[in-house]
């Protein structure tokens, strides 16, 4: 791994970021537009009547954590999507550039924004509505990372499809979050889904971690096994996107559609 | 013209080089050198299969058969070695717009692992005029000014193997002159092997020691650009090429 290589990637999403407010500008608006909603909402449910459930660890925080999952995906997917639309594939491709050196560049840039979006849902949910994250105590980290690692994989996954299928799918792949939410049980216990549905979950290393959030608001332990199990499932579908995307793009050299990506298909 | 130095392998060596798009065969047992300190000029009618070579030698296409060594190293096997010694400018594939010069140049240098960037760079911004461009992002250039950072980038990584895909094409005359005195000079100077491809045939006799003609994926004629017209018995550069364009059976381009 060349670290210079890597840093040229991150250097030029940073070059974009600072000049471009409107690149900035999503990094952090739609995710606190997401905790001011949700906030109102939870303080609403906490006042309308004496359920004996804290909405705000238990809905504000879960939306907190999914909005993180999110913005990580799409930090992924929106620095390869740079150079999609800057028409870049053939100068990158050609280079010395490897393939994980490519990636990883992706991932520390989704890392460095993610972090930014992190920080501003925290200060505005901590601030505005009393989500105070002692509540989840040295659990937050392991429920970030896994959620970290999960947007991560599903970033990369989104990428190489749109690689594979060509610029118009990019439109599949900003939804993605929004497919997968019912399967994550974010707001619901994993035992409220159909039984086909709670098996998709369970390849889902989010759900793993909303689980745990819940056991914890609750009072109850949480499952070690369980959350590690999560973080087990998030490495290996990290590695298996990687083996994805790589193996997309030798695809795409071998078809001839890296060279001529503008016609979206060589067939 | 500069003879090519021969002590050392090629920077380029295509062989028996093959691409096939299902029934359609784009490049068809190509092998060809290229050696230090040579500009070969890569001439055919459109689709002829120039631009499919070049993609296979930057390794963004694979070769159905055949081979690729940049200054000795396989570019299937090595692909980041090969690709470390060679770099390119093609009109269709310009640099990030919404970056400036400076960037654009950075960011590259970067992946190039090129040392002393920052000294580097500016050489190339003399070198190409660019310095006042410096700070202005490569969208709001004028397509020759466009070129020109096209070319500072591919200088970057001071290239034992340099590809050409018609990179005066944008050009008006005076910086096209400019520009193919540069290429020359630095042919001459760093000993680099250039694959040039153009279709200005004064150009081409003005930049290249050797022209290698192509039509529908095959090689059919090479030689010095100077003498090769008469040994066909055609009057111009031009004349030839026009001949194998329309004529390709008359000189072995069957299929």
């Amino acid at each position: 791994m060349k670290w210079r290589a890597v840093a040229g990637v991150v250097l030029r999403q940073v070059y974009l970021m600072r000049s471009s407010p409107t690149r900035v500008l999503p990094l952090f608006a739609w995710v606190a537009v997401d905790i001011v909603l949700w906030g109102f909402f939870t303080r609403w449910l906490n006042a309308a009547g004496p359920s004996g459930i804290d909405f705000v660890p238990q809905l504000l925080g879960a939306v907190l954590l999914w909005d993180f999952f999110g913005r990580v995906m799409q930090g992924v997917t929106t620095a390869f999507f740079e150079d999609l639309w800057s028409r870049n594939f053939l100068n990158v491709f050609a280079t010395p550039l490897t393939i994980s050196e490519y990636v990883s560049g992706l991932v520390v840039t989704s890392t460095a924004a993610s972090m930014l979006g992190l920080a501003v849902m925290l200060l505005l949910a901590s601030a505005g509505f009393g989500l105070s994250f002692f509540a989840y105590g040295i659990l937050l980290l392991p429920f970030l990372l896994v959620l970290f690692l999960f947007g991560i994989a599903l970033g990369i996954v989104a990428s190489a499809i749109v690689l594979r299928y060509g610029p118009a799918s990019e439109w599949l792949v900003w939804p993605l979050p929004a497919v997968l939410s019912p399967f994550a049980a974010v707001f619901y216990p994993l035992s409220t889904l159909p039984e086909w549905m709670q098996a998709i979950s369970r390849l889902m290393p989010p759900s793993y971690v909303f689980e745990g959030m819940r056991a914890v608001v609750a009072g109850q332990g949480v499952s070690w096994p369980m959350l590690l199990g999560g973080l087990a499932l998030a490495l290996l579908q990290v590695f298996l996107a990687g083996w994805l995307f790589a193996r997309v793009h030798r695809h795409a050299v071998n078809s001839g559609l890296l060279a001529r990506y503008s016609a979206e298909s060589v067939n | 013209m500069i003879p090519a130095e021969t002590s050392r392998p090629p920077v380029l060596s295509v062989r028996a080089l093959h691409k096939r798009y299902r029934e359609l065969v784009a490049v068809e047992e190509l092998s060809f050198d290229v050696g230090r300190g040579e500009i070969v000029g890569l001439l055919g009618p459109n689709g002829a299969g120039k631009t499919t070579t070049i993609n296979m030698v930057l390794g963004v296409l694979q070769p159905s058969a055949g081979q690729v060594l940049v200054d000795g190293i396989d570019v299937a096997r090595r692909r980041e070695q090969a690709l470390a010694r060679t770099n390119f400018a093609a009109v269709y594939a310009p640099l990030p717009g919404n970056l400036t010069v400076w960037q654009n140049l950075r960011y590259f240098g970067l992946i190039y692992g090129v040392r002393d960037l920052s000294a580097r760079i500016d050489a190339l911004l003399l070198q190409f005029a660019l310095e006042r461009f410096r700070d202005t992002r490569c969208g709001l250039l004028s397509s020759g000014e466009q070129t020109r950072v096209c070319l500072a980038k591919a200088m970057l990584n001071r290239p034992p193997l340099l590809l050409l895909d018609e990179p005066t094409a944008s050009l008006d005359p005076a910086t096209a002159q400019d520009i193919r005195q540069l290429i020359r000079r630095l042919a001459r100077e760093e000993g680099g092997g250039i694959l040039w491809t153009s279709h200005n045939m004064g150009e081409v006799e003005e930049v290249c020691d050797r022209v290698l003609l192509m039509s529908r994926g095959r090689l059919l004629l090479q030689g010095d650009p100077c003498t090769l017209p008469q040994e066909h018995g055609a009057d111009s550069l031009e004349d030839l090429f026009i001949r194998v364009a329309r004529e390709p059976l008359q000189f072995g381009g069957g299929r």
